[in-house]
């Protein structure tokens, strides 16, 4: 966005009295206000104002689904008129104080206390900044060589280049002063332990982990891979990665419809998102299947996956047509059918990282819950504070797995839990 | 059809469109291109003294992304000299006979305006303007605005113009004055035939924030300058008024200030205007702007029936009455459609903050809809116009209109309050809450402080 854009752009703002933008808003930036801000010439005030309340401000303003948010909750949707361009007005303020590298906070007076993070991902940033706010001392402790968790290696690049959401993680880091020591997974209990000793607090934010399996024979074959991991490579690889010809994305969820829009983009020459329910019920936003159908993907709906068929590479994967009933979902007899391909994603989801959890001591995770997904999350209070005091979490690993934007708000909150729980 | 044909005080012309005197009548080849495009008149760019005019000379307000919402400048009257202008003026008349063309002036002795007078009439033009108004650089030296803010020195001045003059004198009026009808008086008096009005407003329109300099800059310095565009159009309806409604002055009137579209120059010929100057608007956006001046007014008098400008001139003004003439029994009251509200709630935020507290949110966070407290309402009109949405807020009357009872009435009956206790005085009706309830409000989560 140019800066006549976002001069147009901001001027068409009716500044609403407690705009449901803001309500919309998991972190509640004040956004009328910023834009306002960016209207009056007042950038790095607009800024403020996003950080304030959100530190993954310029990654969010990219990356978050807006329609479904501040912009789906814009009064111009009653008027017929379009909504406010939120997010890009969001990223274009922030963006231009990166770019400025101008500080807009000081660091809190130094409390001598210190803090461990475990995973530099949007969680984990967020609770540093406002850790370092407070004033105490943070140590990230982040498996990957890269910050910013799946802004990095996990949406699709259109989105958010690796560069700039390196560069706002760098861009708070210079202002906070919290160390990030890459490469450094912390892999069982003994680090733990080690954390426990050397920091008061420890705070998780781990997220999930790898795309679960489909539990179907042949999954193992050549050209069958996850979508988020499809993603990840991808991206570290400027999308100088194989793309197969005919690729058949499983699933509904936002990973799957990333991948497809990009096996579109990199040259695929047929791309089919195969889902077992009806397109309505997929968990991707609406906008986000848009986008793929734009780029070439196709959607096959009520279809239960069977094998995956091949030799050592994959040659196609078995359907079998179904229907709901009751709201179970059952097969069709006699519907099966096999689609050609030559490459699987897998949009299955992500699983949790119970085994690396469970060697906390006296962390709950939740085992029980009758809703498949739920299970696995780590089990917080209030002020996102587990079972052992001394350990504090937020972000996916939290809440299952939701946007950017509920890390950062679930994170601010948590920072002030600790920091709580450090004054007793 | 509607006939847009106009004759103010004998200078006729196609339409009631012209050019005021300013720099898109500088010269016979802009006034060309405009009768060309449609214009009805102009007046040309005041002819008088040699002057010199500085480098830079516009400063623009702008609201929003709207610019030129109000523009001033320290332009002088025109730097070419007399004999080039008076040659294009001949050639404009010639090549178009039918469009008015309307000389503006500004000399200083009776000598200096009999021959300008006389020298303009040879050159074919239809009718003067006296330029009273200008209110920088000219002033200063005794002219423009200087003599519009002396009636005595106007009439005079006018005299000595109409010692000579055989075509129509029009005599334009400066805004910088309390009372315009006291120099308009005196143009007529001193023989006028018509009045203009208004000349730009003595202005300084902004100050750089790095330079400390207003615009325009010249050299690191600047002046105060004469301000005009959309945003002075409500200064000049209500000068306009004034002149018009004022017996004494009884003259023809040119109303200029701010005309930008045909709605704007329909609300100037309701109040009085004869014709329409316009010249910001055409620096903005050029003599194309005529087409929507022109269809606009012709299909607005079709559909009001109205054949002629005649038909409607004036038209709204007995409908202007002074304060005290106003009904204090109307009462009306706002009120929201729930339908169209868009919940923005700006109504709420306004009279809230800005007016009489009249206007509640419900305790219901998704209901984002405003309900008027009509108890507390005044009918003000606040939330109707931050209102977003196009007839969302209406204010309905309350009050059975049978009764009239103004001030004026009072007055003369000897019927006023004498206390604020007494249950005549407004006040007493005026329902404020306690102060400490200001505290006590729940404010937006994301209200600092």
């Amino acid at each position: 966005m140019t800066d006549t854009e976002a001069y147009y752009e901001s001027s068409r703002c009716l500044y609403c009295y407690d705009a449901p933008c803001i309500n919309a808003c998991p972190t509640g930036i004040d956004i009328p206000l910023f834009i306002r801000q960016i209207n009056s010439d007042n950038k790095d005030g607009a800024a403020k104002t996003i950080y304030e309340s959100n530190w993954m401000g310029h990654a969010c303003g990219n990356v978050c689904p807006t329609e479904e948010l501040c912009e789906g909750a814009c009064v111009y949707n009653h008027q017929d008129v379009k909504p406010i361009e939120i997010g890009r007005l969001q990223a274009h303020a922030t963006d231009r104080v990166i770019r400025s590298k101008k500080k807009l906070f000081r660091t809190g007076k130094d409390t001598g206390k210190k803090i461990a993070i475990v995973g530099a991902g949007p969680a984990g940033i967020s609770a540093a900044c406002e850790l370092r706010m407070l004033g105490h001392a943070v140590d990230i402790y982040e498996a990957k060589a890269k910050p910013s968790g799946l802004c990095v290696y996990g949406v699709a690049p259109y989105k958010l280049t690796n560069e700039e959401a390196v560069d706002e993680v760098n861009y708070l880091q210079e202002q906070f002063g919290f160390n990030v020591h890459y490469n450094k997974p912390i892999t069982g209990r003994a680090d733990f332990e080690k954390l426990e000793k050397g920091y008061d607090a420890i705070f998780i934010g781990i997220g999930l982990g790898g795309t679960s399996s489909l539990g179907v024979p042949g999954e193992d074959k050549q050209g069958v891979i996850g979508a988020l991991e499809f993603v990840e490579e991808l991206r570290m690889k400027q999308q100088k990665t194989p793309v197969g010809k005919k690729v058949i994305v499983l699933g509904g969820g936002n990973t799957a419809m990333d991948a497809a829009s990009e096996s579109c983009r990199m040259g695929a020459e047929s791309v089919i998102v195969a889902y077992r329910r009806g397109p309505e019920e997929m968990g991707a936003y609406g906008f986000e299947f848009d986008l793929g159908k734009k780029g070439g993907a196709e959607g096959v709906f009520n279809v239960t996956r069977g094998e995956v068929m091949g030799d050592k590479a994959v040659k196609g994967v078995k359907f079998i047509r179904n229907k709901a009933a009751y709201g179970k979902i059952e097969a069709i007899p006699g519907s099966e059918f096999v689609e050609p391909c030559d490459m699987v994603l897998l949009g299955t989801g992500q699983g949790k990282q119970v085994e690396l959890l469970e060697q906390i001591s006296g962390v709950k995770l939740e085992h029980k819950s009758r809703i498949l997904d739920d299970r696995g999350r780590l089990v917080v209070n209030e002020h996102f504070q587990t079972n052992n005091a001394k350990y504090f979490a937020a972000g996916d690993a939290v809440n299952g797995g939701v946007e950017v934007v509920n890390a950062a708000a679930e994170a601010k909150k948590a920072a002030h839990g600790i920091d709580q729980y450090l004054k007793k | 059809m509607a006939d847009l044909r106009t004759n103010l005080a004998g200078i006729k012309s196609p339409n009631p469109f012209w050019l005021a005197s300013a720099p898109p009548t500088n010269s016979g080849y802009q006034i060309m291109k405009a009768f060309d495009a449609g214009w009805g008149g102009a007046v040309w760019k005041t002819l008088g003294v040699p002057v010199v005019n500085v480098s830079s000379r516009y400063g623009s307000l702008n609201y929003r992304d709207n610019r030129m919402m109000g523009f001033n400048n320290i332009e002088l009257i025109t730097d070419r000299p007399l004999k080039d202008n008076l040659r294009e003026i001949s050639e404009v008349k010639k090549r178009f006979p039918d469009h008015a063309v309307i000389a503006s002036l500004m000399v200083e002795t009776r000598e200096e305006w009999h021959n300008i007078v006389r020298d303009v009439e040879n050159a074919g033009a239809d009718g003067i303007e006296l330029n009273f108004g200008c209110p920088h650089g000219m002033c200063e030296r005794g002219m423009g605005s200087a003599v519009g803010q002396e009636p005595k020195v106007l009439q005079t001045i006018v005299e000595w113009v109409k010692e000579v003059a055989k075509i129509p004198v029009i005599t334009k009026l400066t805004p910088n004055i309390s009372d315009i009808t006291r120099p308009a008086r005196a143009a007529r008096a001193g023989g006028s035939d018509a009045i203009s009005l208004i000349n730009t407003i003595q202005s300084v329109i902004g100050v750089d924030l790095d330079t400390f300099v207003p615009s325009p800059n010249v050299d690191g310095k600047s002046t105060n300058g004469g301000y005009c565009g959309p945003a002075v159009k409500p200064i000049a309806l209500n000068m306009l008024k004034n002149c018009a409604q004022d017996k004494q002055v009884g003259i023809p009137i040119s109303g200029i200030g701010g005309v930008e579209n045909w709605r704007d120059a329909a609300e100037f010929i309701l109040l009085g205007a004869t014709s329409v100057q316009v010249c910001t608007a055409v620096m903005h956006f050029g003599f194309g702007i005529i087409r929507d001046l022109k269809t606009g007014l012709e299909r607005y008098m079709d559909e009001k029936g109205f054949k002629t400008i005649e038909d409607f001139r004036g038209k709204a003004l007995p409908n202007i009455l002074h304060w005290e003439d106003l009904n204090l029994k109307y009462k009306v009251v706002a009120d929201i459609n729930k339908d169209k509200c868009i919940g923005c709630q700006l109504c709420y935020t306004a009279c809230e903050d800005g007016a009489h507290q009249a206007i509640s949110l419900s305790s219901d966070p998704a209901d984002r809809k405003p309900t008027i407290i009509e108890e507390n309402c005044v009918g003000c009109n606040l939330c109707s116009i931050v209102c977003p949405v196009e007839d969302c807020i209406t204010m309905e009357r309350r009050d059975d209109g049978k009764q009239h009872l103004t001030w004026g009435d009072r007055t003369r009956e000897g019927n006023l309050p004498k206390t604020f206790d007494d249950p005549l005085a407004g006040g007493l009706h005026h329902w404020v809450p306690e102060p400490a309830e200001a505290l006590a409000k729940v404010k937006p989560r994301h209200y600092k402080g």
